[in-house]
């Protein structure tokens, strides 16, 4: 891996730029690896790397049936926070916050992590007690949070229409000063290219289409290049979790469900930090290219296309003037959608399966983002070590039968 | 969006239902000798297949009654649409 600096910048710049390697290699599959990972997003690719780099486990394979970062990874709203309402999530999310703010250095890779601020806010009284509620769990598990009153939320956020007669008036909101957002593409980029430098195999186009179970116990997976054996198996495929748990005979908690986002034509600066509104529902952003970045709630059914139905961003849209009225006559360049697999109490599902070595990490539904480096953290430690990092724990599947569920729907920001 | 043929009203645009998620999930019928993992499945447990999916739907902004569909979770296409009370369709092959 040729490492990005200033000097290596520079002497590039003298043969235009050219001598630059792939970030990757693309190897063949080899017929065995110590551990294989199916699906190279982020979470994936930072489960390999962190396995690579923390554990010392380097015959790494990770299958993607498309291309790297190509799924939810490429499809988000890149939004970073860590204002959960229980201490489980916060804690997980937080520890993901903080690896967000040293990930540049450590990957060598710019991030473009923005710490500009996230505000959510709060349009009747219930809204508010809520906010302020989750203000004091945040200040008591070490999150930075703070209470913004109307003309607060206003001088933080100037084109916010704080007009009381506003079909939703705003009455303040909670800032999290060191929420933000990042640069999709660059973090599966970044994990990837680090974790091909200390010898995982990334394998693009090869989709898994079973596993080899022995009594009781995973030895590999049939793909469309072959069977692999493999000691530990992990399922990090977002909306597909299912569709890959199923072919190991596991059910799973799980619904998946398009969700759509959309970008407006580029303007200058307008939008100085991120705004969130659960009531209205509205997430926007500005990206640095000037695009608003906007994302809508999910669609009701199930579906494993990448598209929605338009009512769905009509919706979004009403809402999102409805805060801002000053957007009413930009156009909106492109919409897209993904497959999010939606958990009952919208947390993740981070551990083993009923079949031995055969690991999961899904279900991170709306809000997988923000959480990729400390995902990858956790779930390497499980995989390496057999049992789950402490901050996992809470987190596996027996939720669902001892009845300990994480109920985060008020914090993921999305209406399910 | 979705054409959606109530079975009481016929065809209707998608924005006057709801979607109440998968059909035939059948209570656990003892519930006092029901085991936590049999109650647990019950609850949260779900198919979520890539094809051909048995989901509800109730005609909110219509005659607010509940019907069940058959529905393709990729292509989006409906196959049929019955009352919770008639014989669920097969897929078709």
């Amino acid at each position: 891996m040729k490492r990005f600096s200033l000097l290596s910048l520079m002497r590039s710049a003298w043969s235009a730029h050219l001598d630059w390697p792939s970030y990757w290699r693309f190897p063949d599959p080899k017929r065995a690896y110590d551990v294989i990972i199916i699906g190279a997003g982020g979470h994936g690719l930072a489960t390999a790397y962190y396995l690579a780099r923390e554990h010392g486990m380097r015959n790494v394979g990770v299958l993607e049936r498309g291309w790297l970062g190509g799924g939810n990874t490429g499809r988000n709203t890149t939004i970073v926070r860590s204002n959960y309402l229980w201490d489980e999530s916060a804690f997980l999310y937080e520890h993901s916050l903080r690896m967000w703010e040293s990930l540049a250095e450590e990957l060598n890779i710019n991030v473009m992590l923005s710490q500009r601020g996230v505000l959510n806010l709060a349009h009747s009284h219930g809204d508010v007690r809520e906010a302020r509620r989750r203000i004091h769990a945040n200040r008591l598990n070490g999150i930075d949070a703070e209470w913004l009153d109307v003309a607060e939320a206003k001088a933080f956020c100037p084109v916010l229409d704080i007009s009381p007669e506003a079909r939703y008036p705003v009455l303040g909101g909670t800032l999290q000063r060191r929420a933000g957002v990042a640069r999709h593409d660059a973090v599966a980029w970044g994990y990837a290219r680090a974790a091909d430098a200390l010898g995982v195999d990334l394998i693009q186009n090869c989709e898994v289409t079973g596993f080899d179970i022995q009594g009781g116990r995973v030895k590999g997976v049939r793909t469309t290049r072959g069977a692999i054996a493999a000691g530990r198996v992990a399922i990090v495929a977002a909306g597909h979790n299912s569709v890959l748990a199923q072919l190991a005979g596991v059910r799973l908690p799980l619904q998946s469900h398009p969700l759509q986002a959309l970008v407006s034509e580029p303007v200058k600066p307008v939008l100085p930090c991120v705004v969130m509104s659960n009531a209205v529902h509205v997430y926007v952003s500005q990206s640095d290219r000037g695009e608003l970045v906007m994302g809508a709630g999910i669609d009701g059914f199930n579906s494993y296309a990448q598209r929605g139905s338009f009512h769905v961003i009509e919706h979004q849209m009403a809402a999102c003037l409805a805060l801002f009225p000053v957007f009413s006559r930009l156009r909106m360049m492109r919409t897209w959608g993904g497959i999010v697999d939606v958990c009952p109490d919208a947390s993740p599902i981070i551990g083993e399966l009923p079949v031995e070595g055969l690991f999961m990490n899904g279900g991170w539904g709306t809000g997988g983002f923000k959480s990729t480096p400390g995902s990858g953290h956790v779930f390497a430690w499980n995989i390496a070590k057999g049992e789950p990092h402490p901050l996992a724990r809470p987190f596996a599947l027996e939720r669902f039968t001892s009845g300990a569920l994480i109920d985060e729907h008020g914090a993921a920001g999305v209406a399910h | 969006m979705l054409l959606i043929r109530c079975p009481w009203c016929g065809p209707r645009d998608e924005t006057e239902f709801r979607n109440g998620g998968p059909a035939h999930i059948v209570r656990p019928r003892e519930p006092t000798t029901t085991d936590e993992a049999a109650w647990g499945e019950y609850l949260f447990i779900r198919d979520n297949p890539k094809g051909w999916f048995r989901e509800r739907w109730v005609h909110a902004a219509g005659c607010r009654r509940w019907f069940n569909a058959l529905r393709h979770t990729v292509s989006h296409e409906i196959e049929a649409t019955y009352r919770v009370d008639e014989t669920p369709p097969e897929p078709p092959v």
